[in-house]
């Protein structure tokens, strides 16, 4: 569903990101891993539409989206996460959800101030919504904390499960287990497999957490300082010289 | 009081007095047709050293003295209270809402003529603080030519009213859509820019309707204003000794009673409360409906909010002209209330102090703006005898209350919202 050909991203004389190639197949979970620095990230802001790539091609559903508005990827059902976690923090944790949904409530402003039957309904809606993510991640007793006043993990949560109210067809997960203890790290485990398994979204995941990768991913992509190392298998990742040598190695 | 602090002080005292002394101490004699210097009189003298003396010791203790402001009690009467639900919340602020409403309706029947004038103005100030509050307080948008949309609203009016002899309940829509269509206007070239940067092109925008205002003498009669602007009517009548209108009836007359100059100070007093309460109903329905989410995510995190398919042009531009909208309703009232308009009544000062009112009241909280905005018209006018230092009350007052309460009189308090149990 999702296809990156040749990929490059050029900041000044940076070449951050050299001709990097990613697939990903529908109900897939596609790690992409690397050391700090190697364009992770940039590869995910290009997918996402925050940069446009200075070449290459990014096709989603067989179409060209490379250089598409973020906002406008995002409706199309490509949803990211933040390596630092970008909540909206004076906002209570539903609220939080509340906007992610904007789309599902986009009525005119005249049915939302006299509050017409078909608003209220999909309002109530959003709010069902929003309640079965909270409960899915355990934050529904949070519910109408402010965003920020979380602890850490439960922040990470509650980005995923914005970005799940959206109904994504592919999340792109941005570090999430960084600063996780063990035990939350084997929470978010469970839960990227069971996004896939049960709600059927694809996921790429960028995550350092070397065994939360070749636990849970199906096929994983090594870059390293912009250029394509390896993909394959964990199996074949694991086994991997080049890796080894450049990655695994070193860490 | 280290080293530091005692040369800080030393230094603003000294700043104090090389500006002072030549401005107040030194002073300009015309000796025919030469120009002497001469010195000021022994009192005015006194008077700068002493200044100097104030400003030293102030510097002094300032760090002590602030933090001790800071510690002062901030009564809080939302703070230990258990948190509502919605629909608790919104009954308790309905009620609250409704009798301030009637007693304000009621009021103005026993109030002398003066005060009703005055809580007129309080009205047009709490309908344009609750419009900027749309753009700075919900999506964080610093807008420093606020004035210009209220401007706008005004002179809607006016000129419809002169060239077309257009009536009040005609121009208020118009006034307020036109205002819109401003705030659209300007929403366009600032869609990218932030905090200082957007502050200062707002600030020129402002200065740009008010200049323009006062330069096209043909059209708008410039720095002269247009005067006569009529009064509203109540279904047809007027409020005037006179008929100005063909057709129309007087209100006097009409009911049979004497005439009165308050009836009509009474019943702009009662539209503007009317659409004040408009204003505020309108703003918390947006606060609780996707738009005015959207706005707050803008505030809190612009990426997040495009990673969440939010658009930044749309969402800025919603801001604006909604709070365009309702300084439009302000002005064409303020024109009808005074009858004469001229771009002094715009100047940036105006919009410094509709931004106080927002900060003072605590950004984003209706009932806050709405005591600020009582606070920041009455009190100039109950300390007349100090009008000549109103500025620098109003100074010294807002920087008091950023040291004691930052986040304003009343903080911004969420709404919770009740989730239905998943089993
Ligand atoms: N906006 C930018 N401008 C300039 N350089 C950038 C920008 N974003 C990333 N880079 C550079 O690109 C390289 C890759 O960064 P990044 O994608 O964040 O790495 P990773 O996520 O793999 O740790 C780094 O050298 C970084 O400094
Ligand atoms: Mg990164």
């Amino acid at each position: 569903m999702l296809e990156v050909r040749d990929l490059s991203m050029r900041f000044g004389g940076l070449l951050a990101v050299d001709r990097v190639s990613l697939d990903v197949q529908e109900h897939e979970i596609v790690s992409i891993i690397g050391p700090n620095g190697a364009g992770k990230t940039t590869v995910f802001n290009c997918m996402s539409g925050f940069y446009r790539p200075s070449g290459g091609k990014i096709l989603f559903e067989d179409r060209e989206i490379q250089g598409t508005p973020d906002y406008k990827i995002s409706r199309l059902g490509l949803v990211r996460t933040f390596q630092h976690v970008r909540l909206f923090s004076r906002m209570t944790v539903v609220e939080n959800l509340l906007v992610a949904q904007h789309r599902h409530l986009n009525t005119n402003l005249f049915s939302g101030l006299i509050k017409t039957p078909n608003y209220r309904l999909r309002e109530q809606k959003s709010l069902d919504r929003a309640a079965y993510w909270l409960n899915r991640v355990g934050l529904l007793d949070m519910a109408n904390r402010d965003a920020g006043n979380l602890a850490y993990g439960q922040q990470r949560r509650l980005e995923i499960a914005r970005c799940m109210v959206t109904e994504p067809k592919l999340l792109m997960l941005d570090e999430p287990a960084a600063g996780l203890n063990p035990a939350e790290t084997r929470e978010l485990n469970q839960l990227i497999i069971s996004l896939k398994e049960d709600y059927h979204v694809s996921v790429v995941l960028i995550e350092h957490d070397m065994s939360l990768v070749m636990e849970i991913s199906d096929r994983i992509n090594v870059i390293n300082q912009g250029r394509p190392l390896a993909s394959g298998t964990p199996d074949e990742i694991r086994h991997n010289d080049d890796v080894i040598k450049a990655y695994l190695g070193e860490a | 009081m280290n080293a530091a602090n005692f040369k800080h002080a030393l230094f603003c005292a000294f700043i104090t007095l090389i500006i002072s002394y030549p401005i107040l101490g030194l002073n300009l004699v015309s000796a025919g047709t030469s120009m002497g210097l001469e010195g000021a009189s022994t009192v005015t003298i006194i008077g700068i050293f002493m200044a100097v003396a104030v400003v030293f010791l102030f510097q002094l203790c300032r760090d002590s003295a602030m933090a001790k402001l800071g510690q002062l009690p901030r009564p809080d009467f939302t703070s230990n209270r258990p948190p509502m639900t919605e629909k608790t919340r919104l009954k308790i602020q309905n009620i609250v809402i409704l009798t301030i409403i009637l007693g304000a309706s009621l009021w103005p029947f026993i109030a002398s003529r003066g005060s009703i004038d005055l809580a007129t103005l309080v009205l047009i100030y709490i309908m344009l603080a609750l419009g900027l509050n749309v753009v700075v307080g919900l999506a964080g948008l610093l807008d420093l030519g606020y004035v210009a949309f209220y401007a706008v609203g005004a002179y809607t009016f006016a000129l419809l009213s002169q060239y077309f002899g257009v009536s009040f309940w005609f121009a208020l829509p118009v006034g307020a859509l036109l205002a819109a269509l401003f705030g659209l206007a300007l929403g366009f070239p600032v869609l990218r820019l932030r905090g200082d940067y957007l502050a200062i092109v707002t600030l020129g925008f402002g200065e740009i309707i008010r200049i323009l205002l006062n330069n096209w003498t043909s059209l708008t009669g410039g720095p002269n204003g247009i005067g006569g602007i009529p009064d509203p009517t109540l279904f047809g009548l007027e409020f005037g000794r006179r008929i100005k209108e063909e057709g129309n009836l007087s209100f006097h007359e009409f009911f049979g009673i004497a005439y009165d100059s308050t009836h009509k100070v009474i019943f702009l007093y009662l539209i503007a409360l009317v659409l004040a309460a408009l204003t505020f109903f309108a703003v918390r329905r947006l606060m609780q409906m996707p738009v005015g989410r959207s706005w707050e995510a803008l505030r809190e995190d612009e990426i997040a909010a495009r990673s969440l398919g939010l658009s930044r042009t749309g969402v800025k531009l919603s801001a604006f002209t909604i709070g365009a909208f309702f300084a439009g309703f302000a002005g064409t009232v303020f024109a009808s209330k005074q009858g004469f308009i001229s771009p002094e009544s715009f100047v940036f000062l105006e919009s410094a102090i509709i931004l106080a009112i927002v900060v003072l009241g605590g950004m984003g909280s209706q009932f806050g703006v709405i005591l600020a905005a009582i606070a920041v018209t009455i009190l100039p006018e109950l300390a007349r005898e100090f009008s000549e230092y109103r500025m620098l009350i109003f100074g010294a007052a807002m920087v008091l209350m950023m040291v004691w309460r930052p986040q304003g009189l009343m903080p911004m308090r969420r709404i919770h919202i009740e989730l239905e149990k998943q089993e």
